[in-house]
């Protein structure tokens, strides 16, 4: 059964075509990739799957709802999260309320209960902190709880944007090269990791990934972009030895011998 | 003195003895010398040094509020100077108030509005209308002016009166965003201001330029308000309730989303954050501060009219918040007081002292550099240097701290069971 669905979708900037009727059909539970080179397209897909971006086309469907003409902040109360590509984090906050900021639509309080400090609203709170913190726990950020976020580690400020992510409890988390500026003991850990989210958390995976070996290694159904345009999809043994893909990342000439 | 403060550092009892000594001090010379500017600053500054002290909030509170409520009012009340003393402080605490709703608005939504005195103008002519006979020109029923009694009522009315103008202004304003939004915020100050000084055509409603005479002083059980000293009790309790607030909000769900949206609208939406509506609950409560005191100015005031609001005073209040350390509550309130006292009491000593020295023939002054003039000059030279060497403001903000202890044992009630969570070990399963 698949989760998202999405059909013809189109997003021109404009002259450029950035994505162009694209067609994907993503599976409740897989870890899926899509790739590409360089301006393919693939982040500018991202923003239209989130409501950053409305589409000029197609259709974007979670489950049986259509999520097109969605604000973003509707979208993920459907329960789409995701992380970006040049780190968004609360920078001067501390980790914690990042994600706290997380479990934001889970949370009651009012301007009224806010006011009063009701016992609901100051339990609600107590609870959200918990909550906060179990999530820096899962990705290991725990002891940096007080420290404002933009005083992390590069490959920090990334957990804690999956941690953030995650706070929302969403049924299908898009991440934006996650492993893009980490070392390789980094890289091995975060798809160690990437698996053991999926197993935990009951969520669906699609990642844009530029390391081939993590790629590889990750998923199970590959979607490749070039110029906007899908131009293959499969299992990673197929994608591996796809002309097209060659083509398009190693250039012409890599195919046709002169 | 080194040595003395790092002395002083976690002994409890030592800062609140000296604390008290400085209170004292500090009132004794003010009950004793007759009209001493001096002593009453550094009564006021006892305050900061309160904040200073690593005292429990509650003691702290306690100790604010002895000192506000009794010892200022009573050391004060000796001296000729009493009225003036209570006036400055009474207009303290309404720029305080209102550099806090500002503060919303900008320190923590990261907002930049320059209009915002058009709430507190808002405000003060809500009152100011029916306060005065003003109100029979275009209300078909009711006899004005409405009694003094009605003053508490319209505290209220004023709050959201300002909070209901503040959603109207951010409707249009929020399509717009940094430098813009600025612009249109002082166009929307200008706007309010300039309607309040047309709107006596074709029904009379504002009374123009003219504006709005002998409003009503508030009364209750038949006690009226006039003095500077009784109104210095007014804005005490509405800068408390107004303190109370802004500390509860800041530190909730919503004022986690206002910073959330001030540092980074995107990312902050795909958090589910409904980006219009928290922008204009920012807006809302900000402005229904200022809407409150603009209440009490008509009713301190007893007199109501445009050029009280102009673009310079929201300049003045966004000094205060930007000068006090944005998105910080103590800042501001600093901020916001030396700034009120800057312009109100020590420029105007400072120029008073020097004109009479020239008067007395002890130095003489070139035209181009009158006292009168150089005091905008001192106090902008002033604002530089701060700007320069607190960029961050005199009290920068803080984040809170939170108790790892505490969280770890609740943590545990959110594990699902499959989960297996070994702290700090990253990513490494
Ligand atoms: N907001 C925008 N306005 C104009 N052009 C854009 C915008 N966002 C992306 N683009 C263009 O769309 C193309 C695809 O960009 P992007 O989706 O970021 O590629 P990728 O993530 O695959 O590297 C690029 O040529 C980029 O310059
Ligand atoms: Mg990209």
């Amino acid at each position: 059964m698949s989760i998202l669905t999405v059909s013809n979708l189109t997003k021109q900037f404009g002259g450029l075509v950035a994505v162009n009727s694209v067609d994907m059909a993503v599976e409740k539970g897989s870890i899926t990739a899509v790739i590409g080179p360089n301006g393919a397209g693939k982040t500018t897909f991202f923003n239209l799957i989130t409501g950053v971006y409305q589409p000029d086309n197609g259709n974007v469907q979670l489950g049986s709802t259509s999520l097109v003409g969605l604000k973003p902040h509707e979208i993920s109360r459907h329960g789409i999260a995701r992380t970006f590509q040049n780190i968004r984090l609360f920078s001067n906050i501390t980790v914690l309320e990042n994600v706290m900021v997380g479990l934001h639509k889970q949370l009651k309080a009012g301007i009224v209960g806010t006011l009063f400090q009701t016992k609901k609203v100051r339990e609600e709170e107590q609870l959200a902190k918990e909550e906060a913190y179990h999530w820096l726990e899962y990705v290991g950020l725990a002891k940096h709880l007080n420290e404002d976020a933009q005083n992390l580690s590069y490959g920090a400020q990334r957990r804690l944007e999956i941690a953030r992510a995650l706070a929302t409890k969403p049924k299908l988390l898009l991440l934006d090269e996650p492993a893009a500026g980490m070392n390789p003991r980094e890289t091995r850990e975060l798809t160690e990791f990437i698996h053991r989210m999926r197993e935990d958390l009951d969520v669906t995976i699609v990642l844009i990934e530029h390391d081939m070996k993590l790629v590889m290694e990750i998923s199970e159904q590959i979607f490749v972009l070039d110029h906007g345009e899908k131009i293959a999809e499969g299992k990673p043994a197929e994608i591996r030895n796809d002309v097209k893909v060659i083509e398009a990342y190693l250039g012409k000439s890599a195919v046709t011998p002169a | 003195m080194n040595k003395l403060t790092s002395k002083l550092k976690g002994n409890k009892l030592a800062q609140i003895i000296l604390l008290v000594l400085y209170v004292l001090i500090t009132s004794l010379s003010l009950y004793l010398a007759q009209a001493s500017v001096t002593a009453f600053l550094l009564l006021l500054f006892s305050l900061l040094l309160l904040y200073y002290t690593e005292l429990p909030d509650r003691l702290k509170w306690l100790i604010a509020g002895v000192v506000l409520i009794g010892v200022i009012p009573f050391v004060s009340s000796t001296g000729p100077g009493y009225q003036s003393y209570m006036e400055v402080a009474t207009v303290v605490g309404i720029y305080v108030a209102m550099a806090l709703g500002l503060n919303i608005v900008v320190g923590l939504a990261g907002l930049l509005d320059l209009g915002f005195v058009a709430f507190f103008a808002i405000g003060a002519y809500t009152y100011g209308i029916f306060a005065t006979g003003q109100a029979a020109n275009f209300m078909p029923f009711g006899t004005f002016p409405l009694s003094g009694e009605s003053f508490w009522i319209f505290i209220l009315i004023g709050c959201f009166v300002a909070a209901l103008f503040g959603v109207l202004l951010g409707i249009p304003v929020l399509r717009v965003k940094g430098d813009y939004l600025a612009i249109v915020t002082l166009g929307f100050g200008e706007i309010i201001r300039i309607v309040f000084n047309n709107l006596d055509k074709p029904v009379n409603i504002t009374n123009g330029a003219m504006g709005l005479a002998s409003v009503k002083p508030p009364e209750i059980f038949g006690y009226q308000f006039v003095y500077p000293n009784q109104f210095y009790f007014i804005v005490l309790a509405i800068l408390f309730l107004v303190i109370l607030a802004v500390r509860r909000f800041e530190f909730s769900k919503i004022g986690r989303s206002w910073k959330a949206v001030r540092e980074n609208e995107i990312a902050a939406q795909s958090m589910g954050i409904h980006l219009v509506r928290t922008k204009l609950l920012a807006f809302a409560i900000g402005a229904s501060f200022s809407g409150m005191m603009g209440v009490v100015f008509a009713a301190k005031q007893t007199f109501v009219d445009p050029t009280s609001f102009t673009l310079l005073e929201s300049i003045t209040i966004l000094v205060m918040v930007i000068l006090g350390g944005m998105g910080s509550v103590p800042g501001v309130i600093l901020g916001a007081a030396v700034i009120t006292i800057l312009n109100l009491q020590v420029l105007t000593e400072v120029t008073n002292y020097l004109n009479q020295l020239s008067l007395d023939g002890v130095i003489s002054f070139p035209e181009a550099l009158a006292p009168a003039k150089m005091q905008r000059f001192i106090f902008g030279a002033i604002l530089i240097i701060f700007a320069i060497y607190r960029p961050q403001g005199l009290i920068p903000s803080k984040n809170p701290v939170f108790d790892e202890e505490s969280l770890k044992e609740g943590s545990k009630k959110h594990r699902k069971e499959k989960i297996t969570v070994e702290p700090d070990k990253g990513f490494q399963a």
